[in-house]
């Protein structure tokens, strides 16, 4: 009797969360496990919850937080064993080994109806062998982050093209400052610049055959790319020894004004806020073009839900996914997370980083990618930022540096 | 039932397996758990590691066996031999902290008021952890806020960065990780000057023996047991080295301060890495490696055994 009961809710269940987004009888447990602990993305996806349980009264909503590095390592363990209903992760190549051992639930599903033309910009970086294994519920673009103030003192303007970029620059290295401040010692930063610069000289579709595998890192136009990057390492536009900084110890030098400007996410705002830098001080922008007439893409990695393939309450997963997506929750979530929604239907923050980012990533014509270590195979990923790294020290090993990476890369396609 | 009554002098009682054998039986029996645990945790993860070197896995999916080719990979692996060559270095370098425990423990060695607190001021960084002691040197390395460079500019010289230079990163870890090694052989050194025979140091005396002679024909041979511990200890800690490089540098700049502990775990258990049977390939070159050091001084041990 309570057997058939559950199984006609469940179908009952089914039937409505088909019909549409339409509040389901959702019952049993469903528990969520999600990859941060920092204050703002708690609140977050705390908010999330609450309004969710409102929404299903008698579903029993389980919120677990991991630490964002530790899920990196965890998630193998809870997507075989024990798996929760609804896990945090990332777009891009970062779902693949999960989808190949087939350990994510295909949604395909939830993205053939509406909302999947809601979340249209992000479809390709869900999509994996033609079908979709997860929402995303927040994305956040990166730019050059300016000190305004010192622009002015300059009498610059933000470039928008790369000869101005390098004009501007030598104005700053004039006055004794330094062009850029990065911290390469956990490598990922440097992995930013080669995105935009390899972005900006041959464009998104290069860029992405690259990422893939498809192109020989020895290639004369991968050399071009790194040409460039050279103008700027030859002038001595980065701060010095940023081998030993990660990229909190690198702000010191954009808040005492020692470096101009910072090439990074938006999740830079706060700290700067917090350290008292101004919004008159801190400006923003667009990654100037290289070469001309190519479409510029950007980088604006995406943060996801997911369904293991051995979750228990699928269902309840699916409902909630739906409800991460809609165009309400994502105007909510990213007010508290201060990023970009997906959904084309959200509202965007009242926040001038935010609506700068948001006007630039509708306008990105070229296509939106993920980061290089989320685009790039996770072997191709961490010996790529490992040689991004060194050409940034030693220029000159170039040749040995791209040598290095072609071989991994025939050793993955060997694989 | 009651029991029967005994009235004549019991017969002498079965002698049962156990009676039989229980001296034999007995040592065998204490040693079981540890034979247990050893055999499952240790002894057998050593094959597995073999048998997980044989394949390629991601720890996720199927495993599929492709020979020796992980091994044929690592040959041909640059970040292999720098890994390797550190590995040399820190065996090398980290031998510098017997003499100088040996040093100190003798410049302790005296009857002062509150030497006492002097010995565990110079044993306090081996009880900090591991981790502690890198972070530490790491702050004390940073070209923006360390205490080095203002430190080695009052004598004119000029910023360094230690940490951020792949020539100089390797010292600077190891420099690190010495400072607790010092005091770990110090203390094993002062428990062995406890030990010193003080009729044979009146008797070299009078013979005439001091300073260096008097070290090194008396007081070392003495000390041989605490030099031969010092040595595996020191040996075993610079092969399986990994906590301070981690904390201190995560293997960079671009990989320069690797060790093969370090790249093992990078290339099976970090973010990017999860090639199972490439880093077992790693584990095993790294145990036979560790094997030759372990097989000599076992070998050592058994011999000098048989001949006390």
């Amino acid at each position: 009797m309570r057997f058939t009961l559950t199984g006609a809710a469940a179908a009952l269940a089914m039937t409505t969360a088909l019909a549409g987004p339409a509040s389901a009888e959702l019952t049993g447990d469903l528990r969520i496990f999600f990859n941060d602990q920092n204050p703002a993305p708690r609140a977050a996806i705390e908010g999330m919850v609450e309004r969710f349980q409102e929404m299903h009264p008698n579903l029993n909503i389980e919120l677990t937080l991991i630490d964002r590095e530790a899920n990196k390592t965890q998630i193998r363990n809870y997507l075989t064993a024990n798996a929760p209903d609804v896990n945090g992760w990332y777009a891009g190549n970062r779902m693949r080994p999960y989808v190949n051992a087939g350990l994510f639930e295909d949604v395909s599903d939830l993205w053939d109806g509406p909302m999947g033309e809601e979340l249209a910009s992000t479809r390709p970086a869900l999509t994996l062998d033609g079908r979709q294994w997860g929402v995303p519920y927040t994305y956040y673009q990166w730019g050059i982050y300016y000190r305004a103030d010192i622009y002015e003192e300059l009498g610059l303007t933000p470039a928008a093209t790369w000869e101005e970029e390098i004009a501007n620059c030598q104005a700053i290295l004039d006055s004794g400052r330094k062009c850029y401040t990065i911290g390469t010692r956990f490598l990922w930063t440097a992995g930013g610049w080669f995105d935009y610069l390899n972005l900006r000289t041959h464009g998104y579709d290069f860029h992405m055959a690259l990422t893939a595998n498809e192109i020989p890192w020895t290639d004369d136009r991968v050399r071009e790319t790194f040409a460039n990057w050279r103008t700027l390492i030859d002038m001595g536009a980065f701060i010095d020894n940023h081998t030993a900084y990660t990229w909190q110890e690198a702000q010191p030098y954009l808040v005492n004004g020692q470096a101009a400007a910072y090439l990074m996410g938006n999740f830079l705002v706060e700290p700067l806020r917090d350290a008292g830098m101004t919004d008159d001080q801190l400006g923003f922008y667009q990654f100037p073009e290289i070469t001309p007439g190519i479409p510029k893409a950007e980088d604006a990695p995406t943060d996801t839900l997911h369904i293991p393939a051995q979750a228990q309450n699928k269902e309840a997963a699916r409902e909630f996914l739906r409800y991460v997506a809609s165009a309400e929750n994502q105007t909510i979530v990213n007010e508290v997370l201060g990023q970009l929604p997906i959904n084309r239907n959200a509202t965007v923050a009242d926040d001038k980083f935010i609506q700068a980012g948001f006007e630039m990533l509708s306008n990105a014509t070229g296509g939106i990618a993920q980061f290089f270590d989320r685009d790039a195979d996770a072997e191709m990923a961490s010996a790529g930022m490992e040689g991004f790294q060194e050409f940034m020290v030693m220029p000159d090993n170039l040749d040995a540096i791209l040598n290095r990476l072609e071989s991994v890369r025939q050793r993955i396609l060997e694989d | 039932m009651a029991a029967p009554i005994i009235t004549e002098p019991a017969p002498p009682p079965a002698r049962g397996y156990w009676r039989r054998n229980q001296m034999r039986l007995a040592p065998w029996l204490f040693l079981a758990p540890g034979i247990l645990f050893f055999a499952v945790y240790v002894i057998l993860p050593i094959f597995q590691s073999f048998h997980i070197s044989l394949y390629r896995w991601d720890g996720l999916g199927e495993a599929r066996y492709i020979g020796l080719r992980n091994y044929e990979r690592l040959l041909e692996d640059q970040a292999f031999y720098t890994s390797l060559w550190n590995n040399v270095r820190w065996l090398v370098l980290y031998l510098l902290a017997i003499p100088a425990g040996l040093f100190i423990a003798l410049f302790l060695n005296q009857r002062v008021r509150g030497i006492r607190l002097y010995k565990s001021l110079f044993f306090f960084p081996f009880v900090i952890s591991q981790v502690v002691v890198g972070l530490v040197f790491a702050w004390f390395y940073n070209p923006s806020i360390g205490l080095l460079n203002p430190l080695i500019g009052l004598f004119g010289f000029g910023p360094v960065n230690i940490l951020g230079n792949p020539n100089t990163v390797t010292y600077g870890i190891i420099a690190a990780g010495l400072w607790p090694q010092v005091a770990y052989c110090m203390i094993l050194y002062l428990t062995g000057l406890n030990a010193v025979d003080p009729e044979q140091v009146e008797a070299a005396r009078l013979d005439g023996a001091k300073g260096w002679k008097m070290l090194w024909y008396v007081i070392l041979p003495q000390l041989r047991p605490a030099t031969f511990i010092a040595v595996v200890v020191t040996v075993i800690g610079a092969l399986r080295s990994f906590d301070m490089v981690s904390v201190m540098t995560s293997g960079g700049p671009f990989g320069s301060s690797r060790v093969l502990a370090y790249y093992m775990f990078e290339v099976s258990l970090s973010e990017y890495g999860f090639r199972m049977g490439y880093g077992a390939a790693i584990a095993v070159v790294l145990f036979l490696i560790m094997m030759v050091y372990i097989a000599f001084f076992l070998w050592r041990m058994w011999r000098e055994e048989r001949g006390g």
